[in-house]
């Protein structure tokens, strides 16, 4: 019970963090035209002249007969003085969702957040990862990254991660990329760099398989490398551990889905040797179940 | 084998959604019979605010306000004209100078647009254009002469209103009456409603795109394909989509998981009855007054004569069928006969509902209504991604660019030819009969830009493509093609420039643009007075876009560059290329838009700015 009100304090907490809107931030993320844009205008890019006179039309041509010569009351009429918006294309938007949100076998819990907030080129982005291992908060870290959409479907981010657990807490200067690679693979990989010149990566691939239009199973895979090694989180160099899973939801809505699977998670290497001598498991398979939710 | 029938959807768990949501609203009908029963207004639970009437003259005071509607067994407001859905009907006279009071008694700034109309520019009603838009408690005078005649239709420009209900049909009549043309008319207005809020719809596309698709193909589809088609074709097929990270099941952004479809502001329950006597000609001024859907509208067991697009005449065309796009108004003479009562059947081009309404001799009559039909899915070749032979075609600027569609060995749509017929580009001076389309050259603003996902390789015109869901259906179809105005090019001179403009966006983002620029972040276009240009349009997303120029005139161009039917709004399917001639006879600010609401509140729209 008090393990369950602490991470429902932590997920309130990270759910206010996704939640509060950073319009400094935001600000910084007006969209910058295009290269090339701005210099040649975007009247015409492609404007192609027909006949090689008509490449001068801004000269003064005789009107024809079935446009009538301009009065001053039509001049009056065609640029009066006006306030207001014609369409809102830059207004902000947001997602925050917890993509898992759930009870690991019977007694630990796991979640996985991200969210964003910015217009459609330059996104504030907030993720949150964690889970107890047999009652114990044993890894859970958030990160703050900016987004810039560099091609048309990915995003390089930069920011910061901050570990809380294992071990005492951390922080790391995170670049990444995300977005959707080819056949609808939803891709983040992270490289972070700690302080004493640690360094580490996560990558995370997950797929949506339509069984319905509302159930959805999801596989996913995580991999996460250290680059140096850290005894007292337990970490080894290299390759440190994996997580496989599969999840079934059922989408009530969209923003709301039951689910349950299973996941297994393995240590690797040294940082499997280092929980070895310490006693705890190596590896876990874990039925799980929970909601995934958005707003 | 043909990919409509390959990949359409043989489960039913859509249909029986949309059934569900046809009696959400029939059931609150119930006690008056869906079938037959004559419709009475005060019936419980039910409650529309008067569809509109009629008013005519030339002075006419409307005021802009809310009502409460039930549509859908759920209460919800409107916005509306003088308190009903739809806003009554506008009856004018061309060559008269009609007065229009606005009043805005709603909380938010509101705005009449008189769609189609040629006017002076601030009697346009684009808020930031043409005017500043009629605030809380204002009163806005139109006043301005009247110089077209034909079927239009007017809404408010601002926000999400016109998806609240805020339209009405407009009727002019000409200076001199074409007696004999018809005996009766009715005005036929369709709308797609919904509950929601229209912000919180558009917030819901920004976060995830597919929110109301609930058509994608599944794992069960995949098995079926596999089996009809074999797995290594399947693969291949499912392959170049997702290479392409595109939805085929993708035709419209908003459905019927949201919408109810109205017919004159009632759902297909209410049943909608417009009277004849046997042996009349009815003139029916079809109006696509929705924000977002297309409709495909037939009346079984009747021919159908088209007479006027846009308003403006045709060389009468007699099909049973048309789609009209968004924003396009249909004038069809129907003279219906040998039976009481004849539906008249939109359904959505995506299939996911319909709206219904009956012609008849008496009111309490319905003919039996048809089934939907089958989910169209889209081919590589309807987004101009050609035929799996066009290899050359690589204008492509990034690697991630999905032409791997061009290896697919999917059976290719054999209706491509249908839009292959022609080339594409009139002015290149290839003439006619190269076939297929010349390499498109995109603008440099959608190189490596992150919001264009996707650029057509060999768009062609597809002026006689029925177009998705609707090809060899065994019914004579309208196309553009079968459009030609009855008179000939009014301005007479040839284009002395051309624009060309490409639609963009990304599905995945939700961004639509002009050349992957949206609306603030481009300059207006200018047009110098008097001029006479071209504008040619290239469809470089995979949805259907319907183009509005407002206070001049699209004079659609055949394949060939000649003037062949004059439109207010151009319809542009995914991978099209239409060109259109614009004289630039009003000076001022104008709007310029893609007029699928939520795509023009996204960023596809330009200001055209007609300077001396």
């Amino acid at each position: 019970m008090t393990r369950l009100t602490r991470t429902g304090a932590g997920a309130i907490v990270l759910a206010l963090l996704l939640l509060t809107p950073v319009p400094a931030l935001a600000q910084a993320a007006k969209p910058a035209a295009p290269p090339g844009e701005h210099q040649h205008g975007s009247a015409e890019p492609q404007a192609k002249p027909v006949e090689p006179a008509a490449g001068h039309h801004h000269h003064r041509q005789p009107l024809p007969a079935n446009v009538p010569p301009l009065t001053e009351e039509d001049r009056k009429a065609a640029f009066p003085d006006v306030r207001g918006h014609a369409v809102h294309d830059s207004a902000i938007h947001y997602v925050a969702m917890f993509d898992r949100f759930e009870w690991q076998a019977d007694k630990d819990v796991g979640w996985d957040s991200s969210g964003w907030i910015g217009r459609d080129r330059n996104r504030m982005w907030l993720r949150s990862e964690g889970r107890t291992e047999d009652g114990r908060l044993d890894d859970a870290d958030v990160h703050v990254l900016y987004g810039h959409a560099f091609a048309r479907w990915w995003d390089v981010v930069g920011g910061i991660r901050q570990d809380f657990r294992p071990g005492p807490a951390q922080t790391w200067a995170a670049i990444g990329i995300q977005g959707l690679a080819p056949y609808w693979f939803d891709v983040e990989a992270t490289a972070y760099v700690g302080a004493g010149g640690r360094t580490a990566a996560r990558v995370e691939v997950e797929y949506d398989l339509l069984l319905t239009n509302r159930a959805v199973l999801q596989p996913l895979v995580e991999i996460n490398f250290a680059g140096k090694r850290d005894p007292e989180r337990g970490i080894g160099a290299g390759v440190t551990n994996a997580d496989l899973g599969f999840r079934v939801r059922y989408e009530l809505r969209r923003e709301i889905a039951p689910y349950a699977g299973i996941a297994w998670s393995w240590k690797i290497g040294e940082t499997a040797d280092f929980a070895r001598s310490a006693g705890h498991d190596v590896s876990g398979v874990k039925l799980v179940a929970g909601v995934r939710w958005w707003l | 084998m043909d990919s409509d029938s390959v990949f359409q959807e043989v489960s039913t768990s859509l249909s029986r959604r949309t059934f569900v949501r046809g009696l959400a609203a029939s059931g609150i009908l119930a006690g008056l019979g869906a079938h037959g029963a004559r419709l009475s207004a005060s019936s419980e639970g039910w409650r529309q605010p008067a569809t509109g009437g009629s008013l005519s003259g030339k002075d006419f005071d409307l005021t802009i306000g809310e009502t409460p509607v039930n549509l859908t067994g759920r209460p919800g407001v409107a916005m509306t004209v003088n308190g009903t859905l739809p806003a009554p009907t506008l009856r004018w006279r061309e060559g008269d100078i009609v007065t229009l009071r606005v009043t805005n008694r709603l909380r938010e700034t509101s705005s009449i647009h008189w769609h189609g109309i040629v006017l002076p520019a601030n009697m346009d009603g684009v808020p930031g254009l043409s005017f500043s838009g009629i605030g809380p408690g204002e009163t806005y005078v139109y006043r301005f002469a009247v110089r077209q005649s034909g079927t239009y239709w007017y809404h408010s420009h601002s926000g999400y209103q016109e998806q609240k209900g805020l339209y009405g049909a407009l009727v002019i009549d000409p200076r001199e009456p074409d007696a004999g043309s018809h005996d009766r008319e009715h005005v036929v207005l369709l709308t797609d409603w919904t509950d929601e809020d229209p912000a919180r719809i558009f917030s819901k596309l920004k976060k995830r795109s597919d929110y109301y698709n609930y058509r994608q193909r599944t794992i069960g589809d995949f098995v079926r394909d596999a089996r009809a088609n074999g797995l290594g074709l399947t693969l291949a097929e499912r392959a170049a989509w997702g290479g392409m990270r595109m939805n085929p099941s993708d035709l419209a952004d908003v459905t019927g998981a949201t919408y109810t479809y109205l017919m004159n502001g009632a759902p297909p329950a209410a049943n909608w009855t417009g009277l004849y006597q046997p042996g009349e000609r009815v003139r029916l001024r079809f109006v696509n007054g929705s924000a977002m859907t297309y409709f495909d509208v037939r009346i079984p067991g009747m021919k159908m004569t088209i007479v006027a697009a846009d308003g403006q005449p045709v060389h009468p065309i007699t099909v049973d069928e048309f789609r009209i796009a968004v924003a396009e108004t249909i004038d069809a003479i129907v003279t219906p006969g040998g039976q009481d009562a004849f539906s008249i059947f939109a359904q959505a081009m995506d299939r996911t509902g319909y709206a219904a309404g009956t012609l008849a001799v008496r009111e309490g009559l319905q003919a039996s209504v048809p089934a939907l039909d089958p989910r169209p899915t889209l081919s590589m070749a309807d987004m101009g991604h050609g035929a799996g032979d066009h290899g050359g075609h690589t204008a492509a600027p990034e690697k991630s660019d999905p032409h791997a569609g061009h290896a697919t060995p999917k059976p290719a749509d054999p209706h491509a030819g249908h839009a292959m017929a022609k080339p594409a580009d009139p002015h290149v001076g290839h003439g006619a009969g190269a076939a297929p389309a010349a390499a498109v050259v995109h603008p440099a603003s959608e190189r490596g830009n992150p919001l264009v996902d996707m650029q057509t390789t060999s768009p062609t015109s597809r002026l006689a493509d029925p177009g998705i869901g609707l090809r060899d259906n065994g019914r004579r179809v309208l196309t553009y093609a079968d459009l030609t105005s009855t008179f000939a090019d009014p301005d007479g001179r040839d284009p002395g420039r051309t624009i060309e403009l490409h639609l963009t966006g990304h599905m995945g983002k939700f961004a639509w643009s002009f050349d992957g620029i949206k609306f603030s972040d481009a300059a207006p276009l200018r047009l110098v007075y008097g001029e006479r240009l071209r504008v040619v349009l290239v469809n470089d997303t995979m949805m259907t876009h319907p183009i509005h120029l407002h206070g001049m005139w699209s004079d659609v161009e055949d394949d060939d560059g000649r003037f062949k039917v004059r439109k207010h709004t151009v319809d542009m399917p995914p991978g099209s290329r239409r060109s259109y001639r614009v004289t630039a006879d009003a000076l001022g600010r104008w709007a310029y838009h893609c007029h699928m609401l939520y795509h023009m509140e996204a960023g596809m729209f330009r200001e055209v700015r007609v300077e001396e």
